[in-house]
Formats: C-alpha cells, sequence, structure tokens
C-alpha cells in the first residue's frame, strides 16, 4: 500500500487515459506530460501504459508500506526520500516505511511517479485515469492508501540508460498544425498566430489552457464537431484556448491550430504567466 | 451515397471526415452507416470512430505513415456502401416532470416566448426528436428536431450550477443535463432517468441514431421514479424504431 500523508495541490492516478468511450461523451484523460510519464515507467521496466501519480505544482507526502521500486520524472519538484534529496529520471529503492516528500517546485509543473508494475487502482472504463463523475474522486486524497505489488530491492536491472529529453522542459516553441478551419482565418490573423508570443493565462488545467492576449476574431462558431487533446480553438470574443487531456470530445469553435503530441507535453509543463510561441509545421 | 466528402489529417493518428454542414437526418444516415463500415473494416485495429452532426472522427492508436493511403481506402470504402437504408434505431420515452421547482427558466421563458407553461410543454412533448451524437459531458445527448417555436438564444451568461437531469433548451436545440454542470440553456424541467453509468460497460444505452420522445409526469412520479432507480426498480423503456 501507498499511504496518503498529504495530497499536495492537485495529485490524481494517470495512464493512458480512456480508449474507446469518447462515443459516450467521455473524455481520453491519461498522463498530461505523456513523454515524461511513459518515461518514468520505461525506466523500471514498466509497461507504458501503467497507472502513476500526476503530481502538480506541490508534491503530496506518501507513505511506503511494501519495498519496490520508484522513479519520477518530468518536473522538479525537489523530491526527498526521508528527508533525503533524491534525483528525477533514476531507479529508487524502496524498503519497507520510507517516506517520500517534495520540497518545492523548482522547474516545470507536473511530475510523474511511477511505481514497479503500476499504481493497481480500481479500473473505470477501461482506465485507472481520475476523472470527475468517472472515477470515484477526482485526485488522491488524505489518508487514502493505494495498493501496489510488492517488489524486492533489485529485482530488476535498470533501464535508467534511457536519455531524457531536458529541452521538453525548457523550450516555448510549441509545433502546431493546422486545424480544420485555420484556412477561414484572415492572413492577417495567421501571421499573428505564427509570430506572437502568448501567455499562459491563469485559467489552466488538465482541460484547457487559455492564452493571452486576446486576438480579435472574425471567425464565426460552428457546428458542433470533434475535438482532440491539442486542438487550439478560438472562441468570438477571441480567447485561444488549448485542449488538454481532460477536454470535451466535441467543441463549437472553430479549430484552428492542432498541437503535436511533444507540443502538448511542453505546454503541460507550463505555469501561469509562461511564454509561448506557435510554429507552424504545414 | 453521393456527398462530397472532405478527407483531412486532424492529427498524426486522426482522421477527420467532412460532410457538408448541416443538420439534417440524410447526413447522419449517411454518417451512421459509414461509421459502421469504417468499424468493420478496422475490427483487427484500436481504432476509435465518433461522429458529429457532419463529421467522422477516426481516432488510431497508432501513428499514421501515409495520409493519402488511408484516405484512398476510406474513400474506397464510401463508394462501395450499399444504398439500402437498413436502420436498427431505438425509440426511448423519457419522463419528464415540469413543475416550476424544476424549471427554474420555465416562467422567465415562458414570458419572453410569450406561450403558455401548457403551450410549452405541448410542444416540447410532441416532437420525436433524434439523437445525432454524444459530447459535452458524459452522456449528454445531442439532440435534433425541436419545434422552431421553441428556439430561444442561450443565456448570455452561463448559470453556474445545473441540476442533474435538468432539461432545458438552448437555440434550435433541446438536452438533458446527465450530471451538475455549469451550463447556459433555458431549464424548464427535469428528468429523473440515470442517463450514464460509469460502473457499466455500456455506460449510456441511448445511443447515436435512436429517437426520443418526452412524456409529462407529475413531481409524485420524479419522486417515486428517483426511489426506484435507487433500488433498480425502474427500467428505462424503449421500443425498435425503423427509420
Amino acid at each position: 500500500m501507498l499511504k496518503v500523508v498529504k495530497s499536495g495541490f492537485y495529485t490524481t492516478i494517470q495512464d493512458s487515459g480512456r480508449f474507446g468511450y469518447r462515443a459516450f461523451g467521455v473524455p481520453i484523460s491519461g498522463s498530461m506530460d505523456s513523454y515524461s510519464s511513459h518515461y518514468a515507467n520505461s525506466i523500471l521496466g514498466n509497461d507504458r501504459d501503467c497507472a502513476v501519480l500526476e503530481i502538480t505544482m506541490s508534491g503530496p507526502e506518501l507513505h511506503f508500506q511494501e519495498p519496490t521500486q520508484i522513479a519520477i520524472a518530468g518536473a522538479d519538484l525537489t523530491p526527498k526520500l526521508n528527508g533525503k534529496l533524491i534525483s528525477n529520471n533514476q531507479v529508487i529503492d524502496i524498503k519497507f516505511n520510507d517516506v517520500l516528500s517534495f520540497a518545492g517546485l523548482r522547474n516545470g509543473l507536473r511530475c510523474y511517479l511511477a511505481i514497479k508494475g503500476g499504481l493497481q487502482s480500481e479500473v473505470y472504463l477501461g482506465s485507472r485515469s481520475m476523472y470527475n463523475t468517472i472515477s470515484e474522486s477526482d485526485t488522491i486524497n488524505v489518508g487514502e492508501e493505494i495498493y501496489y505489488e510488492k517488489s524486492p530491492s533489485n529485482s530488476i536491472k535498470t533501464y535508467s540508460n534511457l536519455k531524457y529529453d531536458h529541452d521538453l522542459l525548457s523550450t516555448k516553441i510549441l509545433e502546431v498544425e493546422n486545424g480544420p478551419e485555420y484556412n477561414e482565418l484572415p492572413q492577417e490573423l495567421k501571421n499573428k498566430l505564427s509570430k506572437l508570443q502568448f501567455k499562459v493565462s491563469k485559467f489552466n488545467n488538465r482541460m484547457a489552457y487559455q492564452l493571452e492576449p486576446l486576438m480579435s476574431n472574425t471567425l464565426e462558431t460552428i457546428l458542433t464537431s470533434p475535438v482532440l487533446p491539442g486542438t487550439v480553438q478560438l472562441t468570438p470574443n477571441g480567447n485561444l484556448i488549448i485542449l488538454m487531456r481532460d477536454c470535451q470530445t466535441t467543441g463549437g469553435y472553430p479549430r484552428v491550430l492542432q498541437l503535436t503530441e511533444r507540443s502538448l507535453n511542453i505546454i503541460s509543463q507550463k505555469r501561469q504567466g509562461e511564454k509561448i510561441f506557435f510554429r507552424l509545421t504545414n | 451515397m453521393g456527398f462530397n466528402l472532405k478527407y483531412s489529417k486532424f492529427n498524426s493518428s486522426s482522421i477527420l471526415i467532412e460532410w457538408p454542414q448541416s443538420i439534417d437526418q440524410n447526413i447522419l444516415r449517411d454518417i451512421l452507416k459509414f461509421k459502421k463500415s469504417i468499424n468493420s473494416h478496422y475490427f483487427k485495429l484500436k481504432v476509435e470512430v465518433i461522429n458529429t452532426y457532419t463529421s467522422i472522427l477516426i481516432i488510431y492508436d497508432f501513428t499514421i505513415d501515409n495520409f493519402n493511403d488511408e484516405f484512398l481506402t476510406l474513400k474506397e470504402l464510401y463508394s462501395s456502401l450499399s444504398t439500402i437504408q437498413n436502420f436498427d434505431s431505438k425509440l426511448w420515452e423519457i419522463p419528464v416532470c415540469y413543475d416550476d421547482s424544476f424549471g427554474p427558466d420555465l416562467i422567465q421563458y415562458s414570458v419572453t416566448k410569450r406561450m403558455s407553461k401548457s403551450e410549452i410543454i405541448d410542444c416540447h412533448t410532441r416532437n420525436l426528436y433524434t439523437v445525432y451524437f454524444l459530447g459535452f459531458l458524459p452522456g449528454f445527448l445531442y439532440l435534433g428536431g425541436l419545434d422552431p417555436k421553441l428556439n430561444l438564444a442561450r443565456k448570455k451568461s452561463p448559470s453556474l450550477n445545473v441540476k442533474k437531469g435538468s432539461v432545458a433548451i438552448g437555440g434550435y436545440q433541446t438536452g438533458i443535463y446527465p450530471q451538475d454542470s455549469p451550463g447556459g440553456w433555458h431549464v424548464i424541467g427535469n428528468s429523473p432517468v440515470e442517463l450514464f453509468n460509469p460502473k457499466q460497460s455500456l455506460p449510456c444505452k441511448i445511443l447515436h441514431g435512436d429517437k426520443i420522445r418526452f412524456y409529462q409526469i407529475s413531481k409524485t412520479d420524479h419522486e417515486r421514479i428517483i426511489e426506484e432507480i435507487d433500488s433498480n426498480a425502474f427500467k428505462l423503456i424503449s421500443i425498435p424504431h425503423h427509420a
């Protein structure tokens, strides 16, 4: 068992998400930064779809009740094991009663804690990803115990020679492609989208990231149509909205750009006020 | 079937197919037929096919190497669709209580529309609605077929908490909120039925292509149905429907 002593600002269980339920209006969900989540699983030799903790901004305090191995990847939240600093991107042996805590965010926004064999929390509609109204709770809670399989120390060889792509945490460039309504934009707005520097607004969460500044928009809303994580919508009042992993399955705002998977991971690590640029690749 | 479709890349692992932009049952029928054929074509692969009023989105579990090849395959599939209209859909009877206590916007709506409460209820329960697709929230049905007389532009600023089961009108659309949520539509009633249950592998029984009719129930009926749902005694009734 993994005992939650402090829950942190916003800590959820995530895996690769819910495939096959979008026709019922169910979002895909899954790790916001899929790269870091997969990386943490990979260096433990886990399947990349294993459930991990997605830790946002400030970390939880966790007590391990069984020996295992863990790995942390993504943002640097200053992880500590029994009060001693440990590093991201390494396999770390855990003994009975070990305490994992986090001393503060240094860069990025979300880190991923993978445990050997994956968290064995309840599966809802084919996934362990937490989402309000699908899973019992939308975050982990103080006092909760999350099950994992015991794994005696040094039972696996390490895979930590896999190199972590640190550029993901520092780059400001989001590679994007045209969205379905891109060509309806006036040339002036197209130019602005590829030249302007945008800022992450305070409205940013697992569903969507709004950007600043507002654009001057003349596009009408569209008939409700499919959207995906990474779709950039433009609202009638000129708000640019990047849809994230918990986004709705359909939307009625023009879809002007589409982020690549890597760009989606990059923006997931950005906080309010951080700057980004779009780079069109087609 | 002869619609001129547009095929495009949506992202590295998904393809968007678009029909002419209009809410039309003939388009829906064409979409659902193509969707069925796409699903059976890809039955060996992990693929998700969703539709809206005028689109199909195919989401693959892998990166597509050559989009043009895939477009060609899909175009061939579309041109080989049979012209026989053969659709199994269901008609669902949905109970709605139009009591003021459940329809916080009903009085204002009635004033704005200059229609009496009973006119509104008659109008809302008379039509047969078509389920075009599900979206917005898990279990939210996009319905077509609202009487144009009931059209009212959505609220300027959305209500922060629309109650689960709320039956509402927004523009030319009507719908049922499957859970508590913010929403900008005018709430005229409430349905006690459970539209979405994540504990079941088929979390929503009502699907795209199905039909819906609302029928009026009293406040006492509403309470009784809620109790029956809690004790698993209520069954939503559907009858086969041929379009």
